[in-house]
């Protein structure tokens, strides 16, 4: 496969729910490889734009490329490439850990799901708890389990929309640990956080909406 | 008058509609004009259809009522079918206009239906002792007004205007999938029970007349989607509008 | 990494769907629960002339299940939109077109399941007799229950991430299904009674054909409703 080299290319993108703009008129480009710090108000369009990236939804108006690929013309392609750990964790309520992981193991085709899905589990701290519904996990296990799936599917970007914000000291550390690992693999990670210096010891560059809109940090 | 006439008159209706919408120079007047000549018609289908056209055999003056219930349930279908038509083109290819023109399409199609069954079922009382039967046009037409008044609600429920256009797309093929089936399966239910099928007419003058009142309607049809085609686009309009490129300076406190 | 086959993938959404039923069985407890209460209900609305019962027993099976499917295609769905379930899936990536084939499997077989468990109590509560052409009552109970599942699941994608969406999903539904009630009920009837005119066919056919033709619509309209576009 050739190398791409914008992991991410919003050209114009605007975004509407209902009669409220979400995004307005966004412009950015982040180079494959590189990491981005996603910041601003509960509101100010950051989970929309990370929705966008990862094709759960397509702009309004504008053109979105990821990895190169246009966000709604080749979503196909692209979906594979990206992973989204969001508040929406996408799990099975009443599945247990294992059966949520193992579905989209069988989903992704992996050879020896159940191997995988053990070994994801237990470097989560989640071994203990495999076989029971996740509608009895806490808020942290939720984030855990969401980002063991996110490890499976090994993207090429991968997008966090406040992965600290259930963990403890050291969940924090260990997500700071995955991410980096994340990016030695050459992920791009875009990052969204309230946390902003240790968003900035994580990434190279930093976009901060208000409003759906790009504007300067303060 | 003549079976003629009101198919000369189709052929100038027709025209009308084709002419307002492929060319822009003449829709501010194609409508009335259209509005106007069924104005006229409506006048003088009271004429033809109290006065002039011969009571019918077996139903006599109730009969009479058929000039516009019949009419109303063709209007009906045909606005329907447009919307089929909008819904389908809207899912090949977005665009507003086609959500706009189909919206419009199945408001107008469900009052020319709930009119058209009201009007069948007063005539279905007197000459059968009813108000309601086993016809299969009569259960098509009421089931496709059912299916019709969910896709409304369904849009006044979506306030998404995507959305909205997407999922009503959807409903209303699968409600308009189920008119051929209902017809058939109604009409063979009947056909198993021996069920009286309804006279129809075919004297000259009341063929005349029927077709009369078609066009009639027909131009009311069209004037009543244009203007709430219009009314559409408008709502749409002071959504739509991307927002400036600078955002508004926000007043400092 | 070889991905499933969409058949392959949409036997993985059927299975996934088994699982959460099997895992949460007191919603499929409540909801046989509540078709029973259903159809004793008609018997005594319809009162005691157990003549009347047999000969309308078709009528207060299909739409006991009717009222069921509801309840059922609307939990189906709620699955689903629990944290954004169906959406998971989409981008895992698994296509949607597998998913339908996947849900609408589900749902019949769970309304096929329902019926079956509502047979005896329509032999006890209608007398009917089961015994005369078990087969082919099999044969229509299916059929019947696909036909609710194929429609169904589409509408209540639609309808659950719509307001109102008790009430949309029965209002979208219950037209559309008018052919569906007609062609079961009366094939039912044949299979309970006698016919001498052999019309069991006619309306097996009929409803072959109302499936097929909502199978296939249902197939290209799901991924525009599951996706937002």
């Amino acid at each position: 496969m050739a190398t791409v080299a914008l992991a991410l290319e919003a050209l114009d993108i605007s975004k509407r729910f209902g009669a409220r703009w979400a995004l307005s008129r966004l412009s950015f480009t982040l180079e494959a490889g590189r990491s981005l710090l996603l910041t601003g108000h509960n509101g100010s369009g950051k989970t929309t734009l990370l929705r966008l990236i990862a094709t759960a939804s397509f702009p309004t108006a504008g053109v979105l490329k990821v990895m190169g690929l246009h966000s709604q013309n080749e979503r196909e392609a692209l979906r594979p490439l990206v992973g989204l750990v969001s508040h929406a964790s996408f799990h099975y309520e009443d599945l247990s850990a294992a059966q949520n992981l193992t579905l989209t193991a069988k989903f992704l085709g992996l050879e020896q799901p159940a191997s995988v899905v053990t070994g994801l589990l237990d470097r989560m701290g989640l071994l203990a708890r495999a076989d029971s519904p996740v509608r009895q996990f806490s808020a942290g296990m939720r984030k855990r389990l969401a980002i063991a799936r996110l490890l499976m599917r090994a993207p090429k970007v991968a997008l966090l929309d406040e992965p600290f914000g259930e963990l403890d000291p050291a969940g924090i550390a260990q997500m700071e640990g995955l991410i980096q690992e994340l990016q030695g693999q050459g992920t791009s990670v875009v990052l969204a956080t309230h946390l902003v210096e240790q968003g900035q010891r994580l990434t190279q560059e930093r976009l901060h909406l208000e409003g759906g809109r790009k504007v300067a940090p303060t | 008058m003549t079976p003629i006439l009101p198919l000369v008159v189709l052929a100038l209706v027709v025209a009308a509609m084709l002419g307002h919408v492929a060319v822009p120079a003449v829709r501010p007047w194609a409508w009335k004009a259209v509005g106007a000549l069924g104005a006229v018609m409506l006048v003088s289908l009271w004429y033809f259809g109290l006065y002039w056209a011969p009571p019918e055999q077996f139903m006599s003056d109730v009969g009479r009522i058929l000039y516009v219930h019949v009419p109303h349930v063709w209007m009906a279908l045909l606005a329907f079918t447009l919307n089929v038509g909008c819904a389908v083109a809207y899912l090949m290819k977005k665009s507003w206009v086609t959500d706009a023109l189909a919206e419009s399409a199945a408001e107008v199609g469900v009052y020319f239906g709930a009119v058209g069954v009201m009007m069948g079922s007063i005539w279905a009382r007197p000459t059968w002792g009813v108000w309601w039967d086993w016809d299969p046009r009569l259960i098509s037409t009421t089931v496709m007004l059912l299916a019709y008044v969910g896709y409304l609600a369904l849009r006044s429920f979506t306030e998404d205007p995507e959305r909205r256009a997407t999922w009503s797309a959807a409903a209303a093929i699968l409600s308009y999938v189920s008119l051929p089936i209902v017809w058939f399966s109604v009409r063979w239910w009947n056909s198993l029970h021996q069920v009286q099928s309804n006279p129809s007419t075919v004297d000259k003058p009341m063929v005349a007349v029927l077709r009369w009142g078609a066009v009639t309607m027909l131009c009311f049809l069209f004037v009543f989607i244009v203007k709430r085609y219009e009314i559409a686009r408008s709502r749409q309009t002071a959504a739509m509008e991307l927002p400036p490129l600078e955002a508004p300076r926000a007043e400092v406190a | 990494m070889k991905r499933p086959s969409l058949l392959g993938a949409a036997w993985l959404v059927l299975k996934k769907d088994w699982q959460i039923e099997w895992r949460t069985r007191a919603r499929l407890t409540a909801i046989i629960f509540f078709s029973l209460a259903t159809l004793l209900l008609f018997s005594f609305a319809m009162g005691p002339d157990i003549v009347t019962l047999r000969a309308h027993a078709p009528g207060y099976l299909w739409l006991g299940l009717l009222f069921a499917s509801v309840l059922s295609l609307g939990e189906s769905f709620r699955v689903e939109a629990e944290n954004q379930a169906l959406t998971g899936l989409v981008l895992t990536p698994v296509e949607p077109r597998a998913i339908f084939i996947g849900k609408v499997l589900g749902n019949a077989s769970l309304l096929f399941v329902l019926s079956l468990v509502l047979l005896p109590v329509a032999v006890a509560l209608y007398d009917v007799d089961l015994g005369r052409d078990p087969l082919s009552l099999v044969l229509v109970l299916f059929l019947g229950c696909v036909g609710i599942s194929a429609p169904g699941t589409v509408y209540s994608a639609i309808s659950a991430n719509a307001r109102a969406r008790d009430v949309m999903l029965p209002l979208l539904l219950f037209p559309v299904l008018v052919p569906l009630l007609l062609a079961a009920v009366s094939a039912t009837k044949f299979t309970l009674q006698p016919d001498p005119q052999e019309q069991l066919g006619s309306w097996l056919k009929l409803l072959t054909a109302f499936d097929l033709i909502y199978l296939s619509v249902g197939f290209l309209l799901f991924p525009k409703v599951a996706e937002e576009d």
